[in-house]
């Protein structure tokens, strides 16, 4: 897979864009993005992460509010993953960063 | 439809090309049932063909040589119908497709029952026949992604392609529409020996056109296609080169759009997964409302389809026997049988084993390793330069 091409700025305000959805399906066992035709599982994390890039908390909220939910992991790391998934999402234009 | 459906991506197949995201995977392999030595998958894609009637004469066109009639097409009810238990099944996308969708009247009303049932709705169109205010009216109601093919990045060479004087004035206008509703937009494009050479600047075209996405698709020859096979089909040495260039155009453009190619498969050394596997994750639509595994399934001699005016969607799923005929491994032949891809692109297409090979359970002829795969490179030989045979509804 090629580097992701799109920075992270902790101020970026993160959300799904129009077309792309994230939604419960219990046919397909969990959370799944829904794309322009495509889709992908996302697994719980995945979720949790995705769940809150409504467009109005920044990279640096996020992660702090994980960091809180999930405690007991290093914010580092929150942080770490968070920022790979999100410019993952980016590049595929399944996220905007505002 | 006027554009050919590429079997391997769009409908039916949800995307197992682009590499997974931490913790976000294609999904592909989700609720998968063994049901008497079959493995029972729940599909994620319908491609609903709402109409075969189209404005446009592409002679690319994959639809059947013999068309559904507008009497005999579902009426709203039945098709909203069709998108409940489509969701129930755990179908997740519905393609709207055709022919020309807006060339149905109650268009809105059907994307009103896809976004009611919980479906993501992707409308596939020609741009020809919708209006701007159509278009909001399915934005409205919840529309999700608006696919428009174009023909050639030349405008003159488009609309003779198309059959059709202005269609590439009216792509460009209802792309800009779609772009203003804030809609994502797709451009299809389908290569083959008159605009092979353009395809990057059909990508330039597309990317002006403000697209987050395109399709390259090279024609699929089923269908009406087949009639002008001679005239379509480009050389060897086109086909080596657009291969090359779109991966430097994916190159060149990764993190502005997302570019998804589906391979020529006359020139392919092993078969494309057609439909990712036969009734494993898609199910398609007639405007009758025959359910088909792919779109151009009815060329299969003595295959039984079932209608929905009959049938409710999960047990055609479950048990029709055009559904159970290929369902799995169980069928295959040699080659096939023994082959360690064989839950990798599950023998290639059926239709096209018939179609060149003349047995729908032998390999797909574009297998390297079929027998009958000389037969191929015969065909790919086989060009002619002479006019086009436009389709008419």
């Amino acid at each position: 897979m090629a580097e992701p091409s799109v920075q992270v700025p902790d101020t970026a305000c993160p959300r799904l864009p129009r077309g792309v959805r994230l939604t419960h399906n219990e046919a397909h066992g969990g959370w799944v993005l829904l794309a322009p035709e495509r889709v992908f599982k996302a697994d719980a994390v995945t979720a949790e992460i995705l769940k809150r890039c409504t467009g109005e908390a920044s990279v640096a909220a996020i992660v702090d509010d994980l960091a809180k939910a999930f405690a007991g992991a290093p914010r580092e790391r929150i942080e770490a993953d968070v920022v790979k998934l999100l410019g993952s999402l980016a590049d595929k234009k399944l996220l905007e960063l505002k | 439809m006027d554009e050919p459906r590429s079997p391997i991506a769009s409908r039916g197949e949800l995307d197992t090309r682009t590499a997974s995201a931490e913790g976000v995977s294609p999904s592909s392999e989700s609720g998968a049932r063994r049901e008497k030595g079959k493995s029972l998958h729940t599909p994620l894609g319908l491609l609903a063909e709402l109409t075969h009637r189209c404005p446009l004469g592409c002679p690319y066109c994959s639809n059947p040589v013999a068309l559904d009639k507008r009497s005999d097409e579902l009426d709203t009810a039945t098709w909203r119908r069709v998108l409940r238990e489509a969701a129930a099944l755990g179908v997740l996308q519905v393609h709207l497709s055709g022919g020309e969708p807006a060339a149905r009247r109650d268009l809105k009303e059907i994307v009103t029952g896809a976004r009611e049932a919980g479906l993501y709705s992707n409308l596939i169109t020609s741009a020809v026949g919708l209006t701007a205010p159509g278009l909001q009216a399915l934005a409205e109601v919840g529309l999700d992604h608006v696919q428009i093919s174009i023909q050639d990045s030349e405008e003159a060479s488009a609309d003779h392609i198309a059959g059709y004087k202005g269609a590439a004035a009216r792509k460009r206008a209802l792309a800009a529409e779609v772009v203003k509703l804030g809609l994502p937009l797709t451009i299809n494009m389908v290569v083959h020996r008159a605009n092979i050479g353009r395809i990057e600047a059909m990508v330039t075209l597309a990317l002006s056109l403000g697209a987050s996405r395109i399709e390259i698709a090279h024609v699929q020859y089923y269908g009406w296609a087949l009639k002008n096979r001679a005239a379509l089909m480009p050389t060897r040495e086109q086909v080596e080169q657009a291969v090359r260039q779109v991966a430097r155009l994916r190159e060149q453009h990764h993190g502005r759009i997302v570019i998804d190619a589906v391979v020529p498969d006359y020139y392919a050394r092993f078969p494309k997964p057609c439909v990712g596997g036969w009734g494993r994750r898609s199910l398609n639509v007639t405007p009758a409302g025959k359910v088909l595994p792919c779109h151009a399934a009815e060329v299969i001699p003595g295959l039984e389809f079932w209608n929905v005016r009959e049938h409710s969607l999960a047990d055609i799923w479950r048990s029709s026997p055009a559904f159970t005929a290929f369902r799995g491994t169980d069928w295959m032949q040699e080659p096939c049988r023994s082959c360690e891809r064989r839950e990798q692109d599950f023998g290639g297409c059926r239709c096209q084993a018939f179609l060149i090979a003349g047995d729908a359970r032998a390999a797909d002829p574009v297998c390297h390793l079929s027998p009958q795969h000389g037969l191929v490179e015969q065909l790919a030989d086989a060009r002619a330069d002479e006019p086009y045979r436009y389709r008419s509804f």
